[in-house]
């Protein structure tokens, strides 16, 4: 399978802003350096604490957000993005390199010819009762995405809507109904319905079981399954709930402070993590029966601010295996086995 | 072994416009003492209106039409639905208190850590605080040799062994209303805030003397919640409610605060009623486990029965729908009903996968199926 999203080294910083002329003082480090790879057809899950940078990078991919430097390539070919590595490498600012960049990449991409590949990448919110328009009508909600891409035309737009909002479970009667007349579970329905509307063929899903019920929860997650394999979708898949997580995705990438600390096919991150955090974060997963064993590593501490993260590597201050050259260097994402990237100076692959 | 709280028969309804709302329909609980017990079902089943009834705090279009709910006071059992409004006041937060959903809007925004903390010290604790100030200002008075101090030492003595006394008398009531003079009282809010310093440090919060004059939007939400659970445990209280005291965590924290409320409760010697979503939570801490669905306790029983032999068809719909992989995610088909218009018979009986005839027109009666396993469902 080809590759369908590729970002290399993306960064996303805020500047914070302060003095008398309000010039930048310092960033916030919300993205640093993220490279992957994103296979077509994949769910790609990106688990971490809050704050840690998976929503920013969400955002940053689908190019809701500007990022600060890297590359991100939708759907590009494999020769394309090898030539511009190696302009990169030889001579940096030629003419040719911006103007290769300006075909593929979508860091230099601009409005215009951002809004074709709108419709083909799209996201799904974490609470419903914020992404959807209250004084909007379920109708309109599903069918802007296709009027602002300027996809069919009268009926056969509405038919459209009706199809999509068959697909996601809810029936013609909730047309012409309003968003708050709906339960969380039918609500986060409605909020894919419109992510799907214009058939994307990639869906960042932002935490999007968080703000639903258990059982709500196990539809949605097999709502998602369905759609992916009908309408042959690729999915971000954003949580800090590792068990749902474990069951959708098919590789999962752990994320600290901004960067990527641990990237594996899931079953492989799940039984054996490498990375000390990864290993934490599992551990504290709670366990649905009274009668296991756990030997929990609880972590002590706080996230550390991402303005200025700690030197070295950023997780040190609360590693328990840190050593001193955690505190100095800090550590590159390698691969250790086949497909299992690490950032940790203690593995060794 | 006895009961710490006993709830029979709770009927609790709310007069909304559109209709009313049937929250709790004779709901029937017990809390043994010194045990967690667990409380689980989906949003909306009555878990926050089952603890809230217990506190007497339910908001206003609410109200609690019949029921008992005996607590296993200091001296003797009390009904706390028949007490009065002063009396419940001088319960909440001693005897009984509560760890909210939210620790954000638990706390007030314009105040410091520390003075919050201190209101529950001030409150419920003003004797034993006198007496510290009292010892206080003995050994001021000893090292001030003579003079104005001494003077002033000898005042502050006399209002303070008044106030051990008589807290309410009117001359100490008139006293502090006078500016200047009034400043009598720093003395008791310096003694809890010394008090307020030592529970946060129970509570593992690194530095406490720094974080307890930090107000809380200047702590992270783990901290937020450590705040919380130290104003709840304040008074060291017999029961302690924590409304989903997780939810809004990392896993990663709530690994910390879960650890940190089984030590607690050690120390403190308190019993705990855990409301939670999250059976995984629920396996970790708790010893016995209710499940309440639409306003209704389904099943009680022991947490390990219940993991391994849930009866009700609603627990088993729970348990099943906790995502395991290598599965398919198996989900309760439908919503939790709307409880103005409740269907008729068992409240579960549209969702039900194993729903008879019978469950659509009779509610079904709690009978003990197992020793120590109730469950009401037509099924057994």
């Amino acid at each position: 399978m080809g590759t369908l999203l590729e970002t290399v080294r993306l960064r996303k910083y805020y500047p914070i802003k302060g003095g008398v002329f309000k010039r930048k003082v310092s960033d916030v480090k919300a993205v640093d350096e993220v490279s992957v790879n994103i296979a077509k057809g994949e769910c790609f899950g990106l688990v971490g604490e809050s704050g840690c940078g998976k929503t920013t990078y969400g955002k940053t991919i689908i190019r809701l957000l500007k990022p600060t430097s890297g590359h991100i390539y939708f759907d590009v070919p494999s020769d394309a993005r090898e030539k511009i590595a190696e302009l990169e490498k030889s001579s940096h600012g030629s003419r040719k390199l911006k103007k290769i960049r300006k075909q593929y990449d979508l860091t230099m991409f601009g409005g215009r010819k951002l809004k074709p590949l709108r419709k083909r990448m799209q996201i799904v919110y974490q609470d419903p009762s914020k992404s959807l328009d209250p004084r909007q009508l379920v109708k309109n909600i599903v069918e802007e995405p296709l009027k602002v891409q300027g996809l069919g035309k009268g009926a056969e737009r509405r038919e459209r809507v009706l199809e999509i909002l068959g697909k996601v479970g809810l029936t013609e009667r909730s047309l012409y109904r309003y968003p708050h007349e709906f339960s969380g579970g039918q609500r986060q329905r409605i909020a894919i319905a419109r992510a799907l509307a214009p058939n994307p063929e990639f869906v960042v899903l932002d935490e999007p079981t968080s703000a639903v019920d258990v059982s709500v929860r196990a539809q949605l997650l097999n709502l998602f399954q369905e759609l992916r394999k009908d309408m042959g979708l690729t999915y971000l898949f954003i949580s800090h709930d590792l068990s749902v997580v474990e069951c959708i995705s098919d590789r999962v990438a752990v994320m600290y402070v901004g960067k990527l600390v641990e990237l594996a096919p899931t079953i492989e991150i799940f039984k054996k993590p490498l990375h000390p955090y990864s290993i934490a974060l599992m551990s504290s997963i709670p366990i649905p029966d009274p009668t296991a064993k756990r030997n929990r590593i609880i972590l002590k501490g706080d996230v550390p601010s991402p303005v200025n993260p700690p030197p070295g590597c950023r997780f040190n201050p609360r590693c328990h295996m840190a050593i001193d050259l955690c505190r100095k260097e800090e550590p590159e994402l390698k691969e250790v086995s086949k497909g299992h990237f690490v950032a940790c100076h203690l593995v060794k692959g | 072994m006895s009961n710490l709280v006993e709830i029979q028969g709770l009927v609790l309804r709310f007069y909304t416009y559109e209709g009313v709302v049937k929250a709790l329909e004779g709901v029937k609980l017990n809390l043994i003492d010194g045990e967690t017990l667990g409380v689980v079902g989906e949003t909306g089943c009555g878990k926050t209106m089952t603890a809230l009834s217990i506190l007497d705090l339910i908001p206003p279009p609410g109200k609690i039409e019949s029921g008992q709910i005996f607590f296993k006071g200091k001296e003797k059992t009390i009904d706390l639905l028949e007490q009065k409004e002063a009396f419940l006041r001088g319960i909440r937060g001693k005897d009984i208190s509560m760890i909210f959903q939210e620790p954000g809007s638990a706390l007030n925004p314009v105040y410091t850590v520390e003075e919050q903390i201190s209101e529950v010290f001030m409150l419920h604790r003003r004797e034993e605080l006198t007496v510290a100030a009292i010892e206080a200002i003995e050994r001021d008075a000893e090292s001030a040799r003579g003079g104005l101090r001494s003077f002033i030492y000898g005042i502050q003595r006399r209002i303070y062994r008044k106030m051990l006394k008589n807290p309410r008398s009117l001359s100490l009531r008139f006293l502090s209303r006078i500016p200047v003079v009034n400043r009598y009282k720093r003395r008791l809010r310096k003694e809890a805030k010394k008090e307020s310093i030592n529970i946060l440090r129970q509570m593992e919060i690194p530095d406490p003397e720094r974080v307890a004059d930090m107000y809380p939007h200047e702590l992270s939400g783990g901290m937020q919640q450590r705040v919380v659970i130290a104003m709840a445990l304040a008074c060291n209280p017999t029961l302690l409610i924590a409304d989903e005291p997780t939810t809004s965590l990392d896993v990663t924290v709530q690994a910390q605060i879960l650890d940190l409320i089984k030590k607690l409760k050690e120390t403190f010697k308190s019993s705990i009623i855990y409301i939670t979503h999250d059976l995984g939570v629920v396996a970790e801490t708790c010893d016995r486990v209710a499940v309440m669905y639409a306003g209704n306790v389904v099943e009680v029983a022991d947490v390990i029965e219940i993991f391994k032999n849930p009866l009700h068809p609603y627990t088993k719909g729970l348990i099943e729908s906790i995502p395991r992989p290598g599965k398919d995610f198996k989900s309760i088909k439908g919503t939790v009903p709307s409880l103005i218009n409740p269907p008729p018979g068992c409240r579960f009986n549209p969702r039900c996968p194993k729903a008879m005839e019978k469950c659509s027109n009779v509610k079904p009666e709690t009978i003990e199926v197992k020793k120590k396993h109730f469950v009401s469902c037509h099924l057994y």
